[in-house]
């Protein structure tokens, strides 16, 4: 019996304005996998995690989400379905504390704030915020917000988690920690695709990755075999050259 | 878990922290229940009427604007809906005021679920403003209708006195604790949504739509429930202020005025708090009741600038309002 994929995404095509962020996307995450997307600034990854997500209307193509098409559902929805998100540029609810911020999360599942808050307790314990958890959230440093942004996510008990450069501005040995995390997250059966740009830290941690350019699917493979994709390495170099 | 952890535990903890909030609105309420035994001027107690209504007022805006974020400068149309539905249905069918005070929220609810549906997808200040303008059209149309009265308002006619007709000749404590049972309903509804999830989820939008909306928060039903409490209890207030001072006008009910002072007491006392509309309210109406007799009748707008310059004040040196002075675990 070969089972289904969790995630289906076919023909995704999303413009903004005359950009096309992303053009024709098409590709399939496995139950159970960690999916790296990588690519150059602007290629439109955040702009494909806002398209499964449901943040905005795509204009052509199809999402599949676990035996259910979910191109058109709005974002509390697909949420429901067990998507849940982080977003790059990190976003808290100031005026709740550290565990009121994850508690939200938490009622998706639980309809009683008490047992919400209580496991939006352990949630925070399990990514090392606990001893944060009635700081208020403005209060948090960067790094802290970032597992701040994977507690509240990690609270809606999702099957997929979409993780828009959590590791960015972390130490080395955050970092270390972080990409730990990921694997405990995998762990305990979330599917996980994850946007990052150290290769370092995705190549040993990723199962698989597709790589875009352009907002087109430039590539697609296992970490060896993307390293080694003269592609790959074109669209990188040219990144650099035309960063310089 | 032995008992002793569990009952240290952080939901447990926060559970008390929340109710040490009950005990001490116990007191508070009482004390203020017991002002009318001591106080004995008339005009004192008017003030302290004023001073309770506007406290349940700010209470009322604080739900929608304080825990939701959607700062309505339109509350005084669902003032004027329970004014006047009160008003209406006492002079004309005979129907206690207390009835009339349950049809105005409910006709405001469905009001404010209308406005909600042509205004939620508005943002930030064109949401404040677009407010204000369907407010103003309420209040001409009041103006020009006959079944209102029009421009000359309504007169309440001279009834027996007593808790069904909520009229009191001559005496004002009864007033003292209806507008302070007003003012304990909105506080209780408001400690009750604290901590359920509307509440958090009311608060997820005014902090933060795409987080909110990512975590399964209905932001659009959120807004609407949100909206629809606020209007309820603004026009109980309204029914109210009606039965206390028996006779409504448009201009005495339903002018953008009002719509401000029942923001400012919040925002004064600290917006999308528990106890700022009340220490709002109690800084504010005494306030501007006195510079009234002091300078003058209302028509000057001089109070309007005092109080406008006090949020200015406030909103440069302590812009999350005075309770912020206190320590944060007490609030
Ligand atoms: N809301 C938007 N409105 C207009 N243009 C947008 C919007 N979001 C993204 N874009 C544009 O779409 C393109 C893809 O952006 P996207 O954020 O998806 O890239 P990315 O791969 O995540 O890049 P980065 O690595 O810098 O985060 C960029 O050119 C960006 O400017
Ligand atoms: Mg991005």
């Amino acid at each position: 019996m070969t089972e289904t994929p969790l995630l289906e995404v076919s023909n995704v095509t999303k413009r903004f304005g005359g950009l096309t962020a992303n053009a024709d996307v098409s590709l399939t995450v496995a139950r159970g996998e960690i999916l790296g997307l990588i690519g150059p600034n602007g290629a439109g990854k955040s702009t494909l995690f806002n398209a499964i997500a449901g943040a905005f209307p795509i204009d052509a193509g199809s999402i599949r989400f676990d035996g259910h098409d979910i191109t058109s559902l709005p974002c509390p929805a697909r949420c429901a379905l067990g998507i849940a998100r982080t977003f790059q540029v990190p976003r808290s609810f100031d005026s709740m504390s550290v565990v009121e911020n994850v508690l939200v999360g938490a009622l998706t599942r639980r309809p009683k704030t008490r047992a919400a808050r209580h496991a939006a307790h352990e949630v925070l314990d399990f990514v090392g915020l606990g001893s944060r958890a009635e700081a208020s959230a403005g209060e948090l440093t960067p790094p802290e917000k970032r597992r701040l942004e994977m507690a509240r996510a990690l609270a809606t008990e999702p099957k997929l988690m979409l993780l828009d450069e959590v590791m960015t501005g972390l130490t080395p040995s955050e970092a270390r920690e972080g990409v730990e995390l990921i694997r405990r997250v995998r762990d305990q059966g979330i599917t996980v695709i994850m946007v990052e740009h150290v290769m370092e830290i995705v190549m040993p941690l990723i199962d698989r990755a597709v790589v875009l350019e352009l907002g087109r699917v430039l590539a697609e493979g296992t970490p060896k075999e993307i390293v080694a994709d003269p592609r790959v390495i074109a669209a990188y170099l040219g990144d650099r050259h035309r960063a310089a | 878990m032995s008992l002793t952890s569990f009952l240290a535990s952080p939901p447990s903890r926060f559970a008390a922290r929340h109710r040490r909030q009950l005990h001490l609105a116990v007191p508070v309420v009482a004390a203020l229940a017991a002002l009318p035994f001591a106080l004995h001027d008339v005009y004192l107690l008017n003030v302290l009427i004023l001073t309770l209504l506007y406290a349940a007022m700010a209470q009322s805006w604080n739900i929608l604007g304080g825990y939701c974020g959607q700062i309505s400068l339109g509350h005084a149309l669902y003032f004027g809906i329970g004014a006047y539905a009160t008003t209406l249905l006492w002079v004309n069918h005979g129907i206690t005021p207390w009835g009339g005070m349950v049809v105005g929220a409910a006709l405001s609810a469905v009001t404010a679920l209308a406005v909600g549906r042509l205004c939620f997808r508005l943002k930030g200040h064109y949401f404040s403003i677009a407010t204000i303008v369907i407010a103003e059209i309420g209040l001409l149309i009041v103006h020009n209708a006959e079944f209102t009265g029009g421009a000359l308002g309504v007169q309440w006619p001279i009834a027996g006195d007593g808790w069904w007709s909520l009229q009191f000749g001559r005496a004002k404590a009864p007033y003292v604790w209806v507008a302070l049972g007003l003012f304990a309903a909105t506080w209780l509804v408001t400690w009750v949504i604290e901590d359920s999830p509307w509440g958090y989820w009311w608060r997820a939008v005014k902090d933060d739509v795409q987080a909110a909306e990512s975590l399964g928060v209905e932001v659009f039903a959120s807004k609407m429930s949100a909206a629809a409490v606020s209007a309820a209890f603004t026009a109980v207030g309204g029914g109210f202020y009606a039965a206390y001072v028996a006779y409504i006008d448009p201009e005495s009910v339903m002018t953008f005025r009002f719509s401000l002072l029942f923001a400012l007491p919040a925002v004064l006392g600290g917006i999308g708090t528990l106890w700022g509309p009340l220490v709002g309210a109690l800084v504010l109406v005494p306030l501007t009741e006195i510079t009234r007799s002091y300078m003058g009748g209302s028509g000057s707008g001089l109070d309007l600038v005092i109080y406008g310059g006090l949020i200015m004040v406030v909103a440069l040196a302590r812009p999350e309002g005075l309770l912020s002075l206190l320590p944060r675990r007490s609030r």
